[in-house]
């Protein structure tokens, strides 16, 4: 008897022990409608919704950690938080880095907006995009000249002051920026970065492996593409099988 | 009464959405910069002091340290320094206690581009409170700013001590007074009034400096103004125009009141450091 009523006090707090991982998921908070603070002050947006649901289908306890953009890769591997759960694309030079689960949206792809009515030159022009990103890289590799901004909102901004002809972002988030009706889309979209996924440290196997398998459960029962339709600025297209 | 934002209108507008949570943050964020320059200048002025005591040591290595530490600051841009500090500090806090509370982990520490220590080593752990976290990025802050500004303080400090003519000291001597007793009883009091011009200055720079602190991951003032004042689209409960001229406006506000109430204390601070110094007054 005694014997039994040991046991099973071990496992409880085995059990404790396992059920209560605690995950902080890292993110911007200034990418609407992927991660944005809100009125009450709270990480609001998609990956929020999409972050909590991956934590308790994974078992996680999760809280929600708000980091600058351009320090978002090293402060993950230094340790401050978990994961990046930020509309991060998927691209080789991150993967050399830093480890990606599969990937939850497919690539969105990129756009220029610029004021209404103007007609920038994109290729030899002045185009804003936001530091260490995959458009500022594409402006960086382009003709024309690129202004960097720590905030994608600056970048924004910069076409709003007339400091750049066009900005270069994801084309959901200009979609909720050109919405005040100054600005709008201007040429083609361009196509570059691979799909969004959430970023984890290389040595952090099991973790990724614990969202990797709640992201495929999140695609195979449907609960993805019904959250991602509550964005519709967001790419609606299938996000690669897993 | 802010039930639905969108029904309002007008100054119950203004007031619900001056008085929504993320205002509230913001809010806050004044007594955290408050706060830490109340905490930094006591710190910053004894490091300040320790350093001009290290510099005027007779110990020879001591004054080397002193000369290192005051000149190794002066010399690094500030911005690095407040990089630096923290992120080292923590990666060593955290190593300690990975050799302490983790023997039994044989994984290198450094693997790759990871930092890796065992969860009970973190600091603070993965599991405490968001404050617990905030408070520990505070004293962080903190201490990085206490080193910076120690070292100027302490150029000041030193200066000032040798400021103090020489003839008060030799007549200190001539009554017979001991080493420590002139140091204490006639240079360190009269030194006051020479370093009170430079200390204003630094606490000027200090209070200007604040911003920083949304570097060492600390919501500051500057950090929720642009976040506020930032276009809000009609996902939000309250959209707005770029309103971020008006937050800046109201922060310089800020920054002005700051500066004149140091200003007036000031004045009142040297009148009084000066009573009976002669050449003193103002």
């Amino acid at each position: 008897m005694k014997k039994i009523a040991l046991g099973t006090i071990v496992l409880a707090l085995a059990a404790g022990t396992a059920a209560a991982q605690d995950v902080r998921m890292g993110t911007e908070g200034a990418y609407p409608p992927y991660n944005f603070v809100n009125d009450d002050g709270e990480i609001d947006g998609f990956e929020r919704k999409l972050g909590d649901e991956l934590c308790e289908r994974a078992g996680l306890t999760c809280t929600w950690v708000k980091n600058d953009w351009d320090s978002i890769i090293p402060n993950l591997v230094s340790g401050n938080y978990d994961t990046i759960i930020a509309g991060m694309s998927i691209t080789a030079e991150r993967d050399e880095v830093i480890d990606f689960t599969q990937e939850y949206l497919p690539p969105d792809p990129s756009a220029f907006a610029a004021l209404a009515g103007s007609t920038p030159d994109l290729e030899g022009g002045v185009i804003a995009a936001q530091s260490a990103t995959i458009q500022a890289s594409f402006v960086a590799s382009s003709g024309a000249t690129l202004v960097e901004f720590a905030t994608p909102d600056e970048a924004v901004n910069a076409v709003r002051n007339g400091e750049a002809d066009a900005v270069l972002a994801d084309t959901a988030f200009l979609a909720e920026m050109v919405d005040g009706g100054d600005m709008e889309f201007v040429g083609d979209p361009v196509y570059i970065g691979g799909g969004v996924g959430m970023g984890l440290r290389e040595s952090d196997a099991d973790l990724k492996a614990k969202f990797n398998d709640a992201i495929c459960s999140m695609k195979k029962d449907g609960s993805l593409a019904k959250l991602v339709a509550e964005y519709p600025e967001l790419p609606q297209g299938k996000p690669a099988d897993c | 009464m802010c039930g639905d934002p969108s029904t309002l209108e007008g100054f119950q507008w203004l007031i619900c959405y001056l008085s929504t949570g993320k205002h509230q943050k913001f809010y806050m964020s004044f007594l955290v910069v408050i706060g830490l320059l109340i905490a930094v200048a006591p710190l910053a002025l004894a490091m300040g002091f320790g350093g001009a005591l290290a510099k005027r040591s007779k110990i020879l290595p001591l004054r080397w340290l002193g000369s290192l530490y005051t000149n190794m600051v002066r010399g690094i841009p500030d911005l690095i320094f407040f990089l630096f500090v923290p992120i080292a500090l923590d990666q060593l806090f955290e190593m300690i206690r990975h050799k302490i509370k983790c023997p039994e982990v044989t994984d290198p520490i450094y693997q790759g581009n990871d930092f890796v220590v065992c969860a009970a080593a973190k600091l603070p752990l993965g599991n405490a409170d968001a404050w617990v976290h905030n408070v520990y990025g505070f004293v962080m802050a903190c201490i990085a700013f206490a080193i910076v500004f120690g070292a100027f303080a302490a150029n000041t400090i030193d200066g000032a001590l040798r400021a103090v003519p020489e003839k008060q000291l030799e007549t200190a001597r001539a009554y017979g007074m001991t080493e420590r007793q002139t140091f204490w009883r006639v240079q360190l009091p009269q030194m006051w009034g020479y370093a009170l011009p430079g200390l204003s200055n630094l606490w000027m720079i200090l209070v200007k400096a604040t911003p920083l602190l949304f570097l060492l991951g600390i919501e500051d003032i500057v950090y929720w103004a642009k976040e506020l004042g930032g276009f809000k689209s009609d996902r939000f409960d309250y959209p707005h125009p770029d309103w971020r001229a008006y937050y800046f406006a109201a922060l310089m506000v800020f920054y002005l009141l700051t500066t004149w109430v140091s200003e007036k204390f000031f004045i009142r601070l040297n009148q009084r450091v000066n009573v009976g110094r002669v050449g003193g007054e103002l």
